[in-house]
């Protein structure tokens, strides 16, 4: 397989720093893996780009971290390969496969100061203490945790603690960096700072990075490209536009979008829409191309930023759909009533009855 | 629940009222049946009775001068250290390991599970017997063994012997011990975060790395509670000794529980047993300090 | 297969080969030491399994291998076990023990647990610890006294006195595992069960007390243990064979003269030890969680 090392020039820190990151493709063929009965990752195939950051997203249950754990090497495989930067890694043990990895609660050792847990990999590879000491100065200057080398875990904020985890998992210089998790421990204020900083790294380092991760917002917001899993299998490998857009079958089209896509039946297929694309008549400037329904509207929630209709469809055997207005369509609607709203035609997704799978755009009777 | 200056309606709802009523029951049976024989034990230390004169009267360090004088009770005072350091030291080292194995899944480890327990969960004083005969002087199958293969001519006389008997003595109460404090520190090995392994595993250590710089200084608490255990049991424990040598050959292996028994019971000088029964605690009271240590470290971890 | 730089001057096989190497190795090393603790633990025992059903003029030939049958085996040692001595009287004994020592315990312990768990007592902690540390003051130290207690009650030579005594080493044991377990329960049950109309013991008795099943069960585990396990006290108390419990009936009488009944003796052993050692098999998860929660909660 032809393999190439653009990313291998690359440049740690912005500062000059003589670390050069060295970028590998992470590549999954045809992995799975059962525990007993449950078949908890069902014949994957993935393949990353050099320097991607790629999400794994899923609801609970659906194998993205046990997908995640085999490529660490910290579960084996029961069938497939797994390859980093080209090599079949599948049987090597983690600490041979030049990743590194943060973990959900980051796993800090407790018993160690700081300097001592970004140093424990370096001991492990059995560097001489002079070149560790530098090392970890570099990594901890690399995150700003400097002042903190002398403290022990407990005595961090989950902030600093994400960051002595991300020092620790640098410090050996990884081609692959795997993260679990890593912002479900902390609480609201602090993740979209735990985000900044770990985007902010990520983009400067310029490494190969897997996320696992439940969260859309989050995978949205991070990905590169997100791999959309469901039952130990992969539903959709898109970047953020075209998994929301244009999603692969209903499940991809109903775990992303906050409400979910609406859809509705009609004989030979499905078909479904955004709620934000389904707008009153006379706001909408394409008043050609839309397609009418008659929607019934039961309930109003105003969020301030905008507003959600609930109701159903009159030509859908009463499906129930959500509208999301922006605060900016400040048309009255009433309860109780029809109103008559529109789709854009393009905007319109149709997806297979039987199989659920994405299919051309269908003819809508009338 | 209610406002502190008024008392709720019924007595068993007011918790002062439940708090005594429930807690009574437990501090009067441990006051009469610990509290006072424990007071009764110091006061017999120095009296000199015995079952032949049951009257209490005080005769100041007499007793323990007359136990000290006693070359028995100094052997048996430098056993019970040497025993309980020994046995420990054993107890630490083999636990960790059989905690390292039992933690992990392999094939028949419900049996090895099972049999490994066996030391522990028979009454001591049985699994004691098992060694009797297992050493015994004629018959002993170890001996056997050691004949078959050439190494001895003569049989060891394990129990008949000074040296061997000390030594068959540690290592059964080694033996015993292992499966209590291996579920110890299994248990706590069980509590170590499973995120914490794998990221060891990830940073690359060896079995040697993880062992000793991870996994051992983590369980550091919870190995003390066992080798607290394992001291206790050791030290305050006659049953082996009793049913093993009875302290013999000679006194060879007496400790301080043999002959206080052997002493204030068997011999009936209830005044000289205590004082060298009493002689355990301050060994115990050092325990304690360091038991109080650990509750104290362990709410700061 | 095209190099990259990832693995630039790395043999991959290599690091492979040394893998399953290790591998091999750890597995090889886990058997070993499963085999070896299985072996160590277990070896006094398999003599008394041998011991047990062989014939007096096959055990008693120096010579003879001892892990062989060089006769057939013979029943009739456990027969003189079960028929002609005290066994079962002291299994008997030990039971009623037992049953005595657990009702007692789970009486005095319960209320003292949930007290120390839950009524925030001003001096609840160190009482919590003080309860402890009686736990740690061993028998040892006061047999002698206490010997002089139970003779002054008029206990001695009775099952009374052990059934008297032993409580003192359970209660404090009890009062803190079952603390422990009572901090686990959430106190929200029990306020829903006071909101819900109950009386503070209207809702320990039908809603706390069903969840402390575990607990109960742990309780009753120790105070058996303790009554087959009890050396001292029941040496010191008791002589007469009708009141021996099996940790001092078995050792002290299966004697003729100066000589063991060796192999109905170790048949005494094995009958009581190896379904034990099911029972505890069967809880050891059980009592591992226990303890842990004990000592994470406590």
């Amino acid at each position: 397989m032809p393999f190439s090392t653009t990313g291998g020039d690359r440049v740690w820190s912005a500062a000059g720093d003589p670390h050069s990151a060295i970028v590998a493709v992470v590549e999954v063929r045809d992995l799975r893996k059962e525990f007993g009965e449950v078949v908890a990752v069902d014949g994957v195939d993935l393949r990353s780009e050099e320097g991607e950051f790629l999400v794994l997203l899923g609801p609970s249950g659906c194998g993205k971290t046990t997908l995640l754990r085999m490529i660490a090497g910290l579960e084996q495989p029961t069938e497939g390969e797994i390859r980093i930067g080209g090599e079949d890694v599948s049987r090597l043990p983690p600490r041979a496969r030049r990743i590194a990895m943060v973990f959900q609660s980051y796993a800090l050792y407790p018993h160690m100061t700081v300097a001592n847990n970004i140093a424990f990999p370096l001991k492990a590879q059995g560097m001489d203490p002079e070149a560790r000491n530098e090392k970890v100065e570099w990594a901890a200057g690399l995150f700003g945790i400097e002042g903190l080398l002398q403290r022990r875990p407990r005595q961090l904020s989950g902030g600093e603690r994400q960051r002595v985890a991300l020092a620790r998992a640098l410090v050996r210089e990884p081609t692959v960096f795997l993260l679990d998790e890593p912002l479900s421990n902390l609480d609201a204020k602090l993740r979209a700072a735990a985000r900044d900083d770990l985007m902010e790294f990520q983009r400067r380092i310029g490494i190969t990075t897997i996320y696992v991760t439940h969260d859309q917002v989050e995978a949205m917001g991070m990905g590169d490209r997100i791999a959309v899993m469901d039952h130990g299998r992969i539903r959709q490998l898109g970047t953020p536009e075209e998994v929301y857009h244009h999603p692969a079958d209903v499940f991809v089209a109903q775990f992303l979008g906050s409400p979910p896509m609406n859809l509705l039946e009609t004989p030979g297929f499905l078909f479904g829409f955004r709620p934000e694309q389904f707008l009153p008549e006379g706001v909408a400037a394409d008043e050609g191309t839309r397609v009418p329904f008659t929607f019934h509207v039961n309930r109003i929630e105003y969020l301030g930023s905008e507003r959600f209709l609930y109701g159903f469809i009159r030509e859908y055997d009463e499906t129930r759909v959500i509208a999301m207005l922006p605060a900016t369509v400040t048309l009255p609607i009433s309860i109780d009533q029809d109103h008559k709203f529109s789709v854009a035609k393009d905007q319109l997704r149709f997806f297979d009855y039987d199989d659920g799978a994405k299919i051309a755009p269908q003819p809508l009777m009338r | 629940m209610t406002s502190t200056t008024r008392q709720p309606r019924y007595l068993g709802d007011n918790p002062r009222f439940l708090a005594g009523l429930f807690m009574s029951p437990a501090v009067i049976y441990i006051i009469a049946l610990v509290g006072f024989p424990f007071v009764l034990a110091i006061i017999y230390a120095f009296t000199d009775i015995s079952t032949g004169n049951p009257d209490l009267e005080f005769v100041g360090l007499a007793t323990f001068r007359r136990v000290l004088a006693d070359p028995v009770f100094r052997d048996s005072l430098w056993n019970t250290f040497l025993f309980a350091v020994v046995a420990n030291v054993l107890v630490v080292i083999l636990a960790t390991a059989l905690a390292e194995i039992l933690i992990r899944d392999f094939k028949g480890k419900w049996l090895v599970r099972f049999l490994v327990l066996l030391p522990w969960v028979a009454p001591v004083s049985l699994a004691t017997i098992t060694w009797l005969w297992t050493l015994d002087s004629i018959f002993s199958p170890i001996d056997w063994l050691l004949r078959q293969a050439g190494l001895i001519t003569e049989n060891m006389y394990w129990l008949g012997r000074p040296g061997t008997a000390m030594t068959s003595v540690i290592a059964v109460q080694a033996w015993r011990i292992v499966p209590l404090a291996a579920v110890i520190v299994l248990a706590g090995l069980i509590a170590i975060p499973k995120d914490i392994t794998d990221a060891v595993a990830v940073d690359g250590a060896g079995f040697w790395r993880r062992m000793f710089q991870v996994t051992i200084p983590l369980l550091a608490p919870i190995i003390a509670v066992a080798v607290l255990f394992g001291v206790i049991l050791t030290i305050s424990d006659m049953s082996v000794v009793y049913v093993l040598t009875r302290g013999g050959p000679t006194n060879s292996t007496q400790v301080l529980s043999t002959w206080a028994f052997i002493k204030g019971i068997e011999g009936g000088a209830l005044a000289q047993g205590a004082a060298v029964a009493l002689f355990l605690l301050p060994v115990l009271i050092g325990i304690t300090a360091v038991v109080l240590r650990l509750a104290r470290r362990r709410e700061v971890l | 297969m095209t190099e990259s730089t990832t693995w630039a001057g790395t043999d991959v096989a290599a690091l492979q080969r040394q893998a399953d190497r290790r591998h091999r190795w750890g597995r090889f090393g886990l058997y070993a030491g499963a085999i070896l603790f299985a072996f160590l633990a277990a070896f006094p025992f398999s003599w008394a399994l041998i011991s047990m059903f062989k014939e007096s003029n096959d055990l008693y030939v120096k010579e003879n291998n001892p892990f062989w049958f060089n006769e057939s085996p013979t029943l009739e040692h456990l027969r003189l076990l079960f028929l002609e001595t005290n066994y079962l009287t002291f299994i008997r004994n030990t039971v009623l023990v037992g049953l005595a020592v657990t009702a007692i315990t789970l009486a005095v312990s319960l209320p003292a647990a949930y007290a120390l768990a839950r009524l925030r007592l001003r001096w609840g902690e160190r009482m919590g610890i003080a309860i402890f540390l009686v736990y740690l003051i061993p028998p040892t130290l006061l047999f002698i006294p206490m010997t002089r207690v139970i003779t002054s009650l008029g206990l001695q030579e009775s099952l009374l006195s052990l059934i008297l005594v032993y409580p003192t080493i359970t209660i404090p044991i009890s009062s803190w595992l079952l603390m422990g377990f009572f901090k686990g329960i959430p106190m929200d049950i029990e306020e829903q069960a006071m909101v819900d109309g109950h009386s503070r013991m209207g809702a320990i008795a039908r809603v706390v007390l069903p969840l402390m099943f575990p607990g109960i069960i742990a309780v009753v585990v120790f105070a058996f243990t303790l009554a087959s396990h009890e050396f001292i006290y029941a040496l010191a108390f008791n002589k007469s064979s009708a009141v021996k419990t099996i940790a001092t009936g078995v050792p002290t009488e299966l004697v003729r003269g100066d000589v063991f009944f060796w192999q109905s003796l170790q048949g005494a052993v094995i009958m009581i030890a190896v379904p034990i050692a099911l029972l505890f098999n069967a809880f050891l998860d059980r009592f591992i969680s226990g303890f842990t929660m004990g000592a994470v909660k406590g």
